[in-house]
């Protein structure tokens, strides 16, 4: 199954797109059928598992890191003016992980590793690399792409955690600087009548995030053509498009949790 | 159409003798957009022959060997490996084929991102779990001595020279013992003493492992050099084929110019 998705042109701006997302389609159901089916690439799988997670661990720390100092500056602010600054803690907690958490992690890792992940398969297409793995009777929807999807549903949320981590660290950090806090009972506060519904959903709905930033730069990647302008293209045509769809998926994602874990 | 001229070679001789074809392609049409690449080629190769495919740039040579690997698929025609049509196996089935044929790409496509030793063993990790490491390292060592590369295992592709790169190209193609071997512009780029010693390699792995093989190329030299039978391309098919002194003797234009230039 030659791994091509644009043989032939599609006429004008309306037919590229339905083009592009049949073309998604096809990929989609070829690394579906690949991922499944054996023999497993366990090692290749790990590799990504450390590309994709280990080595985003601290940018996404330091996002988090700076996002927490942020929300607590502004909630502190906010708060003070309504004569609510008991509601900090919760504020705090509820803005990192039900919204800003999530959507950063999935931000920073659809850069990082969105762009890495095209770049890497649109070389290996461009020089052939990814035709000498099909000759060589390996399947490379299964070796490259089901390996680094899964591997971004994996650690997206592992992620996410650490970002949600890191900012309240920092946010309670912030706020201990200008009226002291015990750490306990920031949390205590901040947790306070919090259940799975209200957290976990939020936080696990980043494989979804990982989902469209593996699938988005891996068909990116592995539909190049042209060489070097190419393999550019593709990088940033993988980060570009991953960002706004996962934005977008956000936007279901969210009224899917407020209707499904009340 | 233009006239095909053939005289018995040793593949007509083999299907005299009973024997099938390893690799046949019949009328096979493949189109890129509005250009027209392929224009109804047949071409058999058998067990033990080398057949160098000629012609000028565009006619598409490469692409009859990835149509022959099944990277890409023909418009129409057909294309059996010892005697299976490609078209109607599913991508297990077209894998197993896959295992026994050898692909040497044009850039001898290296994986960057491993070392020469890697490359090599790269099909082996995926095809052969049932060898030990050490017997999978013995193997690698042993079909980089046979490409005259024994020296640089630890390598990575981009620290060795275009004409290394090919031999270890063509030591991962000979890792799964193929009974096919697909050679695409073994000697380009190269200049002519690495082109010889390629040759030479290629001529070598011939003798020994009786391969049925088919070789792309501009290189006259080469071609006369490493094959049985040659087939010059024209417009998308086989404008003659045969012999290199049977080449010689044609009296078309074209195949005098392509000779003599």
């Amino acid at each position: 199954m030659p791994v091509s998705f644009n043989a032939s042109p599609a006429p004008g701006l309306i037919g590229s797109f339905f083009e592009w997302f049949g073309s998604l389609g096809v990929f989609s159901w070829r690394v579906l059928r690949a991922a499944v089916t054996p023999p497993y690439e366990w090692r290749e799988l790990i590799r990504q598992l450390d590309e994709v997670g280990s080595k985003s661990l601290p940018l996404v720390a330091m996002a988090g890191a700076a996002i927490g100092v942020v929300i607590s500056l502004e909630a502190r602010y906010s708060l003070s003016r309504f004569g609510a600054k008991s509601m900090f803690p919760a504020t705090l907690v509820y803005s990192v992980i039900q919204v800003m958490g999530p959507i950063i992690t999935g931000l920073v890792v659809s850069g990082r590793v969105g762009a890495g992940m095209g770049a890497e398969l649109a070389s290996m297409k461009v020089t052939e690399q990814i035709d000498a793995i099909e000759a060589s009777a390996i399947n490379p929807y299964r070796l490259l792409a089901a390996t680094r999807i899964l591997a971004c549903i994996l650690m997206l949320p592992l992620l996410t955690l650490a970002t949600d981590a890191c900012a309240l660290l920092t946010g309670w950090f912030a706020q201990t600087l200008v009226e002291p806090l015990s750490f306990h009972q920031f949390i205590q506060d901040g947790f306070k009548g919090a259940t799975f519904n209200s957290l976990l959903p939020q936080t696990f709905k980043t494989s979804v995030y990982g989902l469209i930033i593996g699938l988005i730069a891996c068909f990116q990647g592995m539909r190049t053509r042209g060489g070097a302008a190419g393999v550019g293209r593709a990088a940033t045509d993988s980060v570009v498009l991953a960002s706004l769809f996962l934005i977008l998926a956000d936007v279901v994602l969210v009224k899917f949790i407020l209707v499904a874990f009340p | 159409m233009a006239t095909t001229y053939e005289i018995p070679t040793k593949q007509q001789k083999h299907k005299q003798e009973g024997r099938a074809p390893v690799v046949a392609a019949e009328n096979l049409f493949k189109t890129f957009g509005s250009h027209k690449v392929l224009n109804g080629i047949s071409l058999q190769v058998s067990r033990g022959e080398t057949l160098a495919v000629l012609g000028r740039s565009g006619t598409g040579k490469s692409v009859l060997l990835r149509l022959i690997i099944g990277l890409e698929t023909p418009d129409s025609g057909l294309i059996r490996i010892n005697g299976v049509d490609i078209a109607e196996l599913t991508l297990d089935q077209m894998g197993e084929i896959r295992k026994k044929m050898g692909f040497l790409f044009q850039h001898a496509a290296l994986y960057d991102s491993l070392t020469v030793s890697d490359n090599v063993a790269f099909p082996l990790e995926h095809h052969r779990r049932d060898m030990s490491r050490s017997e999978r390292c013995d193997r690698v060592k042993q079909l980089l001595t046979e490409v005259g590369m024994e020296g640089d295992l630890g390598k990575m592709p981009s620290d060795i020279s275009g004409g290394m790169q090919k031999r270890v190209g063509l030591a991962r193609a000979l890792a799964l013992e193929p009974e096919i071997l697909l050679l695409d512009e073994p000697t380009a780029g190269l200049d002519p003493i690495s082109s010889g010693e390629i040759n030479e390699l290629i001529l070598k792995l011939q003798r020994e492992r009786q391969m049925a093989s088919i070789v792309v190329t501009h290189d006259m030299h080469s071609a006369r050099t490493i094959a049985d039978r040659l087939a010059l391309l024209n417009e998308g098919n086989v404008l003659i084929e045969g012999t290199f002194e049977y080449l010689q003797q044609s009296d078309l234009e074209f195949v005098q110019e392509f000779l003599n230039k």
